[in-house]
C-alpha cells in the first residue's frame, strides 16, 4: 500500500489538478517530496528552499502529526500513513 | 461596549463585518483598511458597488453597515496596519479578525494579538482554497506555530494575481464571524490550535491539528494561562 500525499488547492496546477497523489517505497518525507519533484516538475521549488529544507511559509503533516516539530524532512513513513501538504495563503 | 477590530475591508473582511454586525449589532467594529475600492474588487467585496469606486474602502463599507443593519456600530479607520501602530490599535481590542491580502500583515497581526493577549481569528483565501485559525493567546497555537514566517514578496501569488473563487469569501468571512462572535460571547471558537481548510472546487473541508511550537516566538509573549480572554 502505498504512501498518499494531499495535494493543496494551491499547489494543483503542477499536478495536473490532483488533489491526492500516490508515492511507493517512500522510506522518509524526504524520498517522498524527491520522488514527486522529479514527476511533477516545480513542485520541489514551491516546498524546499535552496538548501534543501522545508521552505518557512510551507508544512507537512505525517497523518495528524506537523513534522516540523519532529524528525522535519527525516520523518520516517510505513504504508498507509497520509502526507498532507499545507501552504500559507494570504489572500483576503 | 466590546469592540472588534477588523483588519482588510476586501473579499473576507465585507462579508465578515455583515455577519458579525447582524449577529451582535451592539459590538463596535472597527473596520481597518488603507485601500480605495476597485471596479475589480466589486464581484467579492460585496459592501461596495459602482459608485464607490474610488473611495476609502474602509469609510464606504462603515456607511453601508450603518444603513443595512440597526444599530451596527460600525467606525472606519483608513490606515495601513503595520508593526508600528499594532500595539495602539489593539487597546480595547477585544477580538481580532485578520483577512488582509498581504502574509506579512498576517504575521505582524498573529504577533500583535500574541503579545496584547488579544484573541484572533485568521482567515484566508486563495483561488479555490480558504482557511481558517482561531488564535487564544496562552492556549492552543499561532499562525507561527504552523509556518516560521512570511514568504519573500512575490515568491508567492495574491489573491490579485491568482484570483480567488467568489463564493468561497461569503464562506470564510461568515465562519470568520461565527468563530469572533463565539469569542465575544465567552465561548471557545472551533478552530482552536487546528486549522480549519476549505476546497470550494470539490467542495470539501478538513482540518488540520495545529499544536504549539515550543520554540515559537510569538507564543512565548503569551505565557500558557496568561490569557485576557471576555
Ligand atoms: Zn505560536
Amino acid at each position: 500500500m502505498p504512501v498518499i500525499v494531499k495535494i493543496p488547492a494551491p499547489l494543483r496546477p503542477l499536478t495536473q489538478g490532483q488533489s491526492e497523489v500516490s508515492v511507493e517505497n517512500a522510506a522518509t518525507v524526504q524520498a517522498a517530496v524527491e520522488d514527486l519533484s522529479r514527476r511533477y516538475p516545480g513542485l520541489r521549488e514551491r516546498l524546499l528552499d535552496d538548501k534543501g529544507a522545508l521552505r518557512r511559509y510551507v508544512n507537512i503533516f505525517r497523518n495528524d502529526e506537523d513534522i516540523r516539530h519532529g524528525k522535519s524532512l527525516q520523518t520516517a513513513l510505513a504504508e498507509g500513513d497520509k502526507l498532507t501538504i499545507v501552504p500559507a495563503i494570504a489572500g483576503g | 461596549m466590546r469592540t472588534a477590530v477588523i483588519l482588510g475591508m476586501g473579499g473576507l473582511g465585507c462579508p465578515a463585518a455583515l455577519a458579525l454586525a447582524e449577529e451582535m449589532p451592539g459590538v463596535r467594529l472597527l473596520l481597518v483598511d488603507h485601500d480605495r475600492v476597485e471596479r475589480s474588487n466589486l464581484a467579492r467585496q460585496i459592501l461596495f458597488t459602482e459608485t464607490d469606486v474610488g473611495q476609502p474602502k474602509a469609510e464606504v463599507a462603515a456607511r453601508r453597515l450603518s444603513r443595512l443593519v440597526p444599530g451596527a456600530r460600525a467606525e472606519a479607520l483608513v490606515h495601513h496596519f503595520g508593526a508600528s501602530s499594532a500595539s495602539e490599535l489593539l487597546a480595547g481590542c477585544d477580538v481580532l479578525l485578520d483577512g488582509t491580502d498581504s502574509f506579512e500583515t498576517r504575521f505582524v497581526a498573529n504577533d500583535a494579538a500574541c503579545a496584547a493577549r488579544i484573541p484572533l481569528i485568521h482567515g484566508a483565501v486563495l483561488g479555490w482554497g480558504g482557511q481558517l485559525l482561531a488564535v487564544l493567546p496562552g492556549q492552543g497555537s499561532c499562525l507561527r506555530c504552523l509556518f516560521e514566517g512570511p514568504p519573500p514578496p512575490g515568491a508567492l501569488p495574491t489573491c490579485a494575481e491568482a484570483g480567488v473563487a467568489s463564493p468561497l469569501c461569503g464562506v470564510v468571512g461568515a465562519a470568520m464571524a461565527s468563530e469572533a462572535a463565539r469569542v465575544l460571547r465567552g465561548e471557545r471558537p472551533h478552530a482552536i490550535a487546528r486549522l480549519h481548510q476549505w476546497d470550494a472546487l470539490r467542495e470539501t473541508e478538513r482540518d488540520v491539528p495545529v499544536p504549539r511550537d515550543p520554540r515559537c516566538p510569538a507564543c512565548a509573549l503569551a505565557p500558557e494561562a496568561a490569557l485576557r480572554h471576555p
